[in-house]
């Protein structure tokens, strides 16, 4: 039975649900265990991680040197020696440190993967490319796999056998980086569900001429997360951490409602492989009708009004 | 300030792009400069005008179309274009690519140092990211990636990496690798004397030879993954578009209502 090793994400100490997601994955693949970089979690973290089939948790302290990659991809390694897949949630900073991590040991790489799965004694895995209109399946050629799993793309559920979730210390021998961190501003954590990992999105673009509040409301009574096109983002409208699009965040929720977003490449990208995508814009020929499911011509002020009093009405009823 | 800039042919977004035999299929017609390499040549420019001297080379690795790049870079102002054409390097994987741009930028180092390597932050073909910190890593030199700003200070460079969770500012001594990204800078467009003048510039073109690099190592043989299988996604079904009469929230509501969404 192989071993999987899932690199643990964590938000203030809690585990994120892309994790939970991702030891779902491993244990379709071998044995999970999990790898937590930092101070021991809470104990009920650890145990959560267990119900999700996590045999152990393997802790390396490693500090604030596991903010650069480099240092990062040392205590990963040091965790999972032993481990014939490494997996991890596919964000910008988890494909710089397993860059790293196969460079130093051989190991073939796959990131933004929608699925893996055991064929032959390989690891295959399917990702979609090109603005979400190909689908591709790799086979990793290596002995060892590493894996960058998309959120939001494995339903997360309990093992059937919950493991014991022991927590195993790992020491790791981080290397000299020439890089130095001299400054860390945290970003104030989304009310609500992050974007990447929201089962609903609701998008704001140029037609929201910078008034999110419809947007923000549909979002609210959906329990959905908000995001913008480039373009919001770009006139200052709201922050970037909303972007939707293939530079900003990738997301693939069950639904993704997109309210004044006339649907440019670089969006699509970020969105297209959605489970049911709904469009609101003024122009008809809009390209994000091309990949809507249900779209409306029309003003949003007129349309998202009328859309959140019938849900509330039929919800009501 | 001696900086290089990575550049990469890819299919123009706006084309019908596909796989052929595993591979992105790559064509002069439809092929262009990566677009986010553009953010990357702007970062330069930028530099050495700041610097008021300094020597800017483009670098792309590729077959004969993927000239097409660094010639995009000249129109945009850079000095000099270097292009790897080899038909061993044809599929490979990010670290044999990382291997030979790696090679091609310790030729240009050794003839005389280079402060910077600037990438992209991404390729909009293959989106991995991963390039630049295998480059960095085989270079052994500052790793500097997602730079959304980029300053430089004697033999220090700092960059801002705005991360989901963190605002960070690092700092290393050059010679560093440093990838930008859209954030970093508006690119400018090619005018045109520039594009006047890129047409008579020179390409230099160098095998893995010319850069001792053992055809073995990169290449489909030395790729650590293989596409087995690339297919379009069928088109969405049943899509529905309707105009707004004075129905079409509660319309759209239904919609939702009934696929158990709302």
């Amino acid at each position: 039975m192989s071993t999987v090793a899932v690199l643990v994400e964590s938000r203030d100490g809690s585990v994120t649900q892309p994790t939970f997601e991702a030891l779902t994955l491993a244990r379709t693949l071998g044995t999970p265990v999990a790898v937590w970089i930092g101070a021991a979690p809470a104990p009920a973290e650890a145990a959560r991680l267990g119900i999700h089939g996590a045999e152990e948790v393997r802790v390396v302290d490693a500090g604030d040197a596991a903010r650069l990659p480099a240092a990062a991809a040392a205590a990963l390694g040091a965790a999972t020696a032993d481990a014939d897949v490494v997996l991890v949630i596919s964000t910008f900073v988890n494909k710089e440190i397993v860059t790293r991590l196969a460079l130093a040991t051989g190991a073939g790489v796959v990131v933004d993967a929608s699925d893996a799965e055991m064929v032959d004694g390989h690891v295959e895995t399917l990702q979609t490319v090109f603005a979400a209109t190909w689908n591709v399946r790799t086979r990793i050629a290596t002995d060892k796999a590493i894996v960058g799993i998309r959120p939001n793309t494995t339903q997360a559920s309990p093992g059937e056998t919950p493991g014991a979730a022991t927590l195993v210390e790992v020491a790791a021998d981080l290397p000299e980086t020439r890089e130095l961190v001299t400054g860390v501003e945290p970003v104030p954590a989304p009310d609500g569900v992050p974007l990447a990992e929201a089962p609903v999105v609701v998008s704001g673009g140029r037609g929201t001429n910078g008034d999110y509040t419809l947007v923000r409301e549909l979002a609210e009574l959906l329990g959905g997360a908000v995001g913008a096109s480039r373009d919001a983002t770009d006139e200052g409208w709201i922050s970037h951490e909303h972007m939707v699009g293939q530079t900003g965040t990738t997301v693939t929720p069950a639904l993704y409602v997109a309210c004044g977003i006339s649907g440019a490449v670089h969006h699509r990208g970020g969105m297209q492989a959605s489970g049911t995508i709904v469009a609101v814009n003024i122009d008809p020929d809009a390209p994000i009708f091309e990949i809507a499911d249900f779209g409306v011509v029309g003003d949003l002020g007129d349309v998202i009004p009328q859309a959140i009093a019938r849900i509330k009405e039929v919800r009501g009823s | 300030m001696r900086i290089l800039v990575t550049v990469k042919f890819v299919p123009d977004l706006q084309s019908q792009r596909s796989f052929t035999d595993g591979a992105v299929t790559r064509t002069g017609d439809d092929g262009t400069m990566n677009e986010l390499d553009e953010n990357a040549v702007e970062a330069a420019l930028q530099l050495r005008e700041a610097a008021g001297e300094g020597e800017v080379y483009a670098l792309t690795v590729g077959g004969d179309d993927a000239v097409a790049a660094v010639r995009k870079a000249l129109q945009l102002g850079v000095d000099h274009a270097l292009h790897v054409a080899d038909a061993s390097v044809a599929g490979s994987d990010v670290f044999g690519t990382a291997k030979v741009l790696a090679a091609a930028v310790r030729k240009v180092h050794d003839e005389a140092p280079l402060d910077l390597v600037i990438t992209g932050m991404a390729a909009l073909d293959g989106l991995t990211s991963m390039l630049p910190t295998a480059l960095a890593a085989e270079l052994d030199w500052s790793q500097l990636t997602l730079a959304s700003g980029l300053t430089i200070d004697g033999a220090t460079a700092t960059v801002v990496r705005n991360l989901p969770d963190a605002h960070e500012t690092v700092s290393a001594p050059l010679p560093a690798v440093v990838s930008v990204t859209d954030e970093a800078n508006t690119p400018r467009y090619p005018n045109f004397k520039l594009i006047m003048a890129a047409r008579s510039k020179p390409v230099t073109t160098w095998t893995l030879e010319d850069l001792g690099v053992d055809a073995a190592t990169v290449g489909a043989a030395a790729a650590r993954t293989v596409v087995v299988d690339a297919s379009p996604r069928p088109p969405r079904e049943n899509r529905t578009v309707v105009t707004d009469t004075g129905e079409g929230g509660a319309a759209l509501a239904d919609f939702l209502i009934e696929r158990g969404l709302a």
